[in-house]
């Protein structure tokens, strides 16, 4: 193992102004760089939707609130929605493993620098064109101007006759185009993974981040291509005057949601994969053991990306499809708590009898295993298909999917911005304020997702502008309304903790976790070519072999 | 920490070419891409509600499919003289698999031609021509896109910048062009076999 690097001394030519710092970062084709402008965009889409979600809860703060109309409560949910999936989980995702998986197998950068380079600038520019569609949408028709679909748009909702304008255009191009991110994100995280692993990496070896990270590749790659096939098909349907979903030419509506949800329900698990990743490098770490069950995690993974594919349709158990195809699909889908189930034993296995460090990433970690067994449980209730007739399209299901996605994914995200933060900028963040924003945002979250379910259980609809107030139905809205406040308070403390830490943080060293894979066997920030030396490993936790030469791990595995 | 005190290293470092790696993924997707067109297809089979139908319209491909079907074998040999260094014998299998190449889209073309001012049917006409020229124009457009990364080559080769040393990466070009053939099979069983 080779001692840890000294950092180079900054290249700076006389002179080095902000355009030159600029084109740098424009020009860069750096892993760590392109990793850095994911999860910024990422960030800075997150509180764009974020403020989405704020409107819309504001308006239902009341009942029978007219502070927004329906037109744009109907565009606030549709953007809120497709911003959250394809502009804050795909990039974040894509750049935490741009950044750390090269690092982790002792690569000096992905497969393919380029093709990321070019991948990073269709994301954002594909994002930047969604966006365009507040001001270009209108055009000529005076129809309106943010997609108003639903972030599923749905068929025939999606057909010339019912979404004049171009609004519905801006959701197929911009989402279309910031696919490519993705996509050559995965073939880059594949790639890498196969053909760059340093010597002694071998697959048992890799870390739970890389083997993750590696699955949910591979799953955009089967999953992605078909949602942008079906968007390809409804701008044939709009542009060229193709029938794919046009039911009046026998075109099929519900095929729209086969392909749609083919994509969709992989991509849950795009989504909260990553989260599953960056809790197995947290937790061992915190608890200061290995992690529980690394064979048996990797085959959870892997049997989570293979039963994925064939869980599409309980998404759409009220269409009316045949009984055997409700069975098949509600089977499948509970037989996804198996994997799943065996995770979330892995992890308390890992915490349980460890010297556990309640420090900031842990604490968010630990949440996230609580919350998502929680969204795990109704996510079985949700499979049941005569329960899901009852609560189909209610706040149930949307405190279920948050549950998901802000209890699982946002939390380790936020877990992973803590523990990565002091590798890529060299500063610790604030302990004081990461609970702080931790409490916050805990407690926020809890007002606004755990009420939800009971508006839900009382039968209030997903996507209604108001209501009326005899339901029993608007304390309920107002708790969690009052929940956004904390979460809000919760993200202001973290952007507040970025910068100060930039400005005037403790320096980090290259391993203030006293961690043990290859990331932090480098300096903080990591140099242009990570590693000085080649790294060769015998273990699943090199830097542990490197710390203890009396007791490697190499001896018993 | 000395040597010594390690196990026996039996990771050899040696790993797959990140370029054979990152062909292999991106055909993966273009199989995702193209089943979905396929299964559109598929169950769109006898669902048009107005004429024509297939079986008014479609003849067998016969030249086509012999032609793109036995390119696969000549860039095989292509690449296998590249590799030998016969760069003579390389220029030549190329162009005859480019050739096969464009024969093949000018039958596609003929037939296109033949479907719309003859039999009337466009991508408009009905869910028979809307998934018929999807799937079969998709499947065109990679045989284009295969054609000029060949062209590329094969000008590069006559002013004499590719060697035998680049055989790895025409290697992958070839890979790219035994997918599309592949397409071909599927598209030519979906259209022609259980279409008609």
């Amino acid at each position: 193992m080779a001692a840890i690097d000294t950092p180079t001394p900054p290249v700076t030519a006389p002179g080095h102004s902000w355009t030159d710092t600029l084109h740098d970062w424009v020009t860069t084709c750096d892993h760590k760089k392109l990793g850095v402008m994911y999860v910024c965009s990422g960030l800075f889409f997150f509180c764009v939707a974020g403020l989405e979600a704020a409107a819309m809860r504001y308006q239902l703060l009341f009942a029978g609130n007219d502070a927004i109309g329906p037109e744009t409560f109907n565009r606030l949910f549709t953007m809120h929605g497709t911003t959250m999936v394809f502009l804050v989980g795909m990039p974040i995702i894509t750049g935490f493993g741009n950044y750390f998986l090269p690092l982790m197998i002792g690569a000096r950068d992905m497969a393919y620098p380029r093709l990321n380079a070019w991948g990073f600038w269709m994301f954002f520019f594909g994002a930047f064109l969604f966006y365009f569609s507040f001001l270009g949408a209108d055009g000529l028709y005076g129809a309106g101007t943010a997609p108003d679909v639903g972030w599923f748009a749905y068929a025939p909702l999606t057909g010339k006759a019912f979404s004049r304008g171009n609004s519905t255009d801006y959701w197929i191009l911009g989402i279309l185009i910031s696919g490519f991110g993705s996509l050559s994100g995965a073939i880059n995280m594949l790639g890498t993974v196969i053909s760059l692993r340093c010597r002694g990496m071998t697959f048992g070896r890799m870390p739970l981040f890389v083997w993750m990270m590696s699955v949910v590749s591979f799953l955009i790659l089967i999953a992605l291509t078909p949602l942008a096939a079906a968007q390809v098909m409804l701008l044939f349907d709009r542009f060229l005057g193709a029938h794919f979903f046009d039911t009046q030419a026998g075109g099929d509506a519900v095929l729209w949601q086969h392909f749609f949800w083919f994509f969709g329900h992989p991509e849950v698990y795009i989504l909260i994969i990553p989260g599953f990743a960056y809790a197995s490098e947290i937790i061992p770490v915190f608890s200061r053991k290995v992690i529980f069950g690394y064979p048996v995690m990797v085959a959870a993974t892997i049997s989570i990306g293979v039963l994925s594919v064939g869980v599409w349709a309980h998404h759409m158990f009220a269409v009316g499809m045949q009984r055997e195809l409700n069975i098949y699909f509600a089977a499948i889908t509970m037989l996804v708590g198996v994997p799943t189930g065996i995770k979330i034993f892995n992890w308390i296995g890992t915490m349980y009898g460890g010297k556990i460090r309640f420090q900031t990433p842990m604490l968010f970690c630990t949440a996230f295993v609580f919350q998502f067994v929680l969204a795990g449980l109704t996510g079985i209730m949700l499979a049941a298909t005569p329960f899901d007739w009852q609560l189909t399209d209610t706040y149930f299901v949307v405190a279920h999917f948050h549950y998901v996605l802000i209890g699982g994914l946002i939390f380790t995200i936020f877990g992973a911005c803590y523990y990565w933060f002091p590798k890529v900028s060299g500063k610790m963040l604030d302990e004081t304020l990461g609970k702080w924003h931790f409490w916050l945002f805990v407690i926020g979250f809890q007002l606004t997702f755990t009420t939800m379910h009971v508006q839900g259980l009382l039968g209030m609809p997903r996507r209604i502008y108001t209501y009326p107030s005899d339901r029993s139905w608007e304390i309920w809205n107002q708790i969690t309304s009052a929940g956004v406040l904390f979460q809000a308070a919760g993200v202001l403390v973290f952007f507040y903790a970025i910068a100060r830490a930039l400005h005037s943080g403790r320096p980090a060293g290259p391993d203030p976790w006293d961690a043990w894979t290859l990331e932090w066997s480098t300096s903080s920030p990591p140099p242009d070519y990570n590693f000085a030396e080649a790294p060769e490993v015998h273990s699943r936790r090199p830097l542990w072999d490197a710390k203890h030469p009396e007791d490697p791990d190499w001896k018993h595995e | 920490m000395s040597d010594a005190t390690l196990p026996r290293q039996l990771d050899d470092g040696r790993r797959v070419d990140r370029g054979r790696a990152g062909m292999a993924c991106l055909i993966l997707t273009e199989s995702a891409f193209f089943a979905i067109f396929v299964v559109a297809y598929l169950f769109y089979i006898g669902k048009s509600v107005t004429g024509p139908q297939p079986v008014d319209v479609l003849d067998f491909p016969v030249v086509g499919t012999v032609a793109l079907l036995s390119s696969s074998g000549t860039i095989m040999f292509a690449v296998r003289a590249l590799r030998r260094g016969e760069i003579a014998r390389f220029i030549a299998s190329f162009l005859v698999t480019i050739t096969l190449g464009v024969v093949f889209l000018v039958s596609t073309a003929m037939e296109w031609n033949r479907l719309i001012f003859e039999d009337g049917l466009t991508i408009g006409t009905n869910l028979f021509g809307t998934t018929f020229y999807s799937l079969v124009g998709f499947h065109a457009a990679h045989v284009c896109i295969g054609i000029l990364l060949m062209s590329g080559i094969w000008s590069m080769t006559l002013l004499g910048h590719v060697k035998s040393r680049h055989a790895e990466k025409v290697e992958l070009v070839s890979w790219y062009w035994h997918f599309v053939d592949a397409v071909w099979l599927v598209v030519l069983t979906s259209v022609y076999i259980v279409g008609l």
